[in-house]
């Protein structure tokens, strides 16, 4: 079974800070993400579910426990092979799009084609025609500043997928977007951004895109709660 | 990822456009400034590259630089044609001579008086009239600054018509005819500079036991300068100094008794500041406000070593196109000031100098920016 798993966290404690400002934001997290699978994570502001993602992506390190994505962990690897891990296992998206301003769509989306070594001009072909799969064919040459919010987070969505990552993490993704846009930006993550071989590990703490996740991993205070097959299992 | 750097450099024009300006500002200073320096510096022997004829000049022992003059004997010159390894030698007068004018009026006059039969040092370019005119009797060359300027005639209403062919002067109460018109390097010396034969210099002079000033020496072929300028001293006890050496001489001198290289230095010194200060602070700040941006980079799997790349190219760029605009003001205030009482030299050595010292700006403006970049957290891609 866990060559199945996308994200095995057992007991992650991560503290950041140092004597009297000492915060610990992770206080033993247990969590399994199977590959395929859309995992939720919610809970309140500040109960540490971006600490958690930021270790699960590989961009943060966390002090105790172990944490595995694909069977590696990120402690174990030099400070090289984490970011080349990273370069092209992981995907982002972020809630406040994070696009480069000066790149248009394509050049944006291309990125990380380039970070992996792909020469320039092919990378943004593909981009290219990646975004025309994700409804924003003719805003392609586009800038982000030209774009709606909705659309930066397809372009951004299309950045975290175009170089076929094993794992998106996501923070937040609709909490910048109006109900209806949110719903459309979940309803692409999972028709396009989901796979077999990929899981997608979303931070949340909007309720009214619960029902995307196949399961709901409930935080509070630096643990995990609960982790629920569906909004209704959720106790309040 | 070169693209992309280059890209988000130019992205915020703002801030490209302060930190392009910061370092065309420094490279014009860091140019311009010392190109009026090494101009100024060279017209201090401009008189000599003039006269290139000589390989070696003689003189009074104590002359310190070429307007410091010293007379000697003119029995001098005769000993000095005997030292072995001379070719010829040949007196030059130099001196200070206050011309009177139509109007009554006094100026004082560079004088340079040439050997009479060989007329060698007279001026590089003749306008008006020949250099053998000066054998005509009265015959005096002017110089075109010094007779269209300060010894201009001015006319009943008030204009001012330059010296020309024909008209005379009165050189300590001495006539003189001018017999033409001649352009020469300017000097550091403002004076009008008269040029007759050494005879009627002399005979202009006050009249004083010592009246040669210098004398110019042709070495015989093959003949080793320094070896000759030591014999010539050891024979005459004068002076005796190749034309490089007395260009050194009289360029030390200046460099070390007046404040112009102070001056000019701490010009170079502020450009170079100022222009470090305005560009490393504009590009710190440029990689301040796109530090999401490189953690964004960093995130995806960028390496420190690519976003080092990355933010060298963007201050090597920023760096070539400032040390391009600056060069070229500063080129384009030499082209406008060429017929200006301004010096400016720029040789090739000088581009290279403030090549490197803007490469070096640009280098300090990465590093404190890179600093900051690889200590970066990728984490913080994910803080509000
Ligand atoms: N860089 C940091 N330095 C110190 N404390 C931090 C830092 N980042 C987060 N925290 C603290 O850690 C706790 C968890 O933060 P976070 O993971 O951002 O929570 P969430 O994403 O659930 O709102 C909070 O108390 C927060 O104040
Ligand atoms: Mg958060």
């Amino acid at each position: 079974m866990s060559g199945e798993l996308a994200v095995s966290c057992t007991k992650v404690v991560k503290t950041y800070g140092t004597d009297d400002a000492k915060v610990m934001a992770l206080r033993g997290v247990d969590l399994e993400v199977r590959k395929g699978e859309l995992m939720m994570l919610v809970g309140p502001s500040g109960c540490g579910k971006t600490t958690l993602i930021s270790v699960i992506a590989g961009i943060l390190d966390h002090d105790e426990g172990s944490c595995k994505v694909y069977e590696r962990d990120f402690q174990h690897m030099s400070g090289r092979e984490k970011v080349r891990y990273r370069a092209e296992n992981i995907g982002f998206v972020f809630q406040a799009y994070n696009l480069l301003p000066a790149l248009t769509a394509a050049e944006n989306v291309a990125v990380p084609l380039i970070i992996n070594g792909m020469r320039r001009q092919e990378a943004v072909d593909r981009a290219a025609d990646l975004l025309g799969k994700v409804g924003m064919k003719d805003k392609v040459n586009s800038l982000p500043v030209q774009l709606s919010g909705g659309q930066q987070q397809r372009v951004a969505i299309a950045r975290a997928l175009i170089h076929n990552p094993r794992l998106i993490v996501c923070d937040e993704p609709t909490s910048a977007l109006d109900h209806e846009t949110g719903h459309k930006v979940m309803e692409l993550l999972k028709s396009v951004a989901l796979g077999d071989n990929r899981a997608l590990v979303i931070v949340t703490h909007d309720s009214r895109i619960f029902g995307f996740a196949d399961r709901i991993a409930k935080m509070d205070d630096g643990h995990i709660v609960q982790v629920a097959n569906s909004p209704d299992e959720m106790e309040h | 990822m070169y693209y992309t750097a280059l890209k988000m450099l130019m992205g915020d024009k703002s801030k490209y456009l302060g930190i392009v300006m910061g370092l065309t500002f420094a490279s014009f200073i860091m140019t311009q400034q010392p190109a009026i320096f090494v101009g100024l510096m060279a017209r201090t022997f401009s008189f000599m590259t003039d006269l290139s004829q000589p390989d070696v000049w003689a003189m009074d022992p104590k002359v310190q630089y070429i307007d410091d003059i010293k007379p000697i004997q003119d029995t001098e010159l005769y000993r000095v044609r005997g030292v072995e390894g001379v070719d010829w030698a040949m007196p030059l007068y130099k001196g200070l001579l206050k011309a009177r004018l139509e109007n009554g009026n006094f100026q004082t006059c560079n004088v340079i008086g040439l050997d009479d039969a060989t007329l060698i040092g007279g001026p590089p370019i003749m306008l008006e009239g020949k250099l053998e005119d000066l054998r005509k009797s009265d015959a005096v060359i002017v110089d075109i600054e010094g007779a269209a300027g300060k010894l201009a005639r001015t006319l009943p209403n008030g204009k001012r018509v330059a010296l020309k062919t024909g008209d005379t002067l009165e050189l300590n109460d001495k006539r003189a005819i001018v017999v033409g018109i001649a352009r020469t390097t300017r000097t550091f010396q403002s004076q009008p500079v008269v040029y007759t034969t050494y005879t009627r210099a002399i005979k202009y002079a006050p009249r004083e036991r010592k009246l040669l000033s210098f004398i110019l020496v042709k070495a015989k072929p093959g003949e080793d300068l320094p070896a000759l300028t030591k014999r010539i001293t050891e024979r005459t006890g004068l002076a005796a100094y190749t034309r490089e050496q007395f260009q050194q001489v009289t360029m030390n001198y200046y460099l070390k008794y007046t404040g112009i290289p102070i001056n000019f230095g701490t010009a170079v010194i502020l450009g170079f500041i100022i222009g470090a200060a305005i560009a490393g602070q504009t590009f710190y700040n440029f990689t301040l406000d796109n530090l999401k941006q490189f953690g964004v980079l960093k995130a995806m799997g960028t390496t420190n070593g690519t976003l080092l790349k990355m933010i060298l190219l963007q201050a090597l760029t920023v760096g070539s196109i400032g040390y391009g605009l600056g060069v070229g003001a500063a080129s384009f205030f030499g082209y406008m000031i060429r017929d200006s009482v301004l010096a400016f030299m720029l040789p090739w050595q000088l581009l290279v100098l403030s090549g490197v010292a803007v490469t070096l700006i640009c280098i300090f403006a990465a590093l404190i920016s890179i600093r900051k970049v690889m200590k970066l957290e990728p984490a913080i891609v994910f803080k509000g």
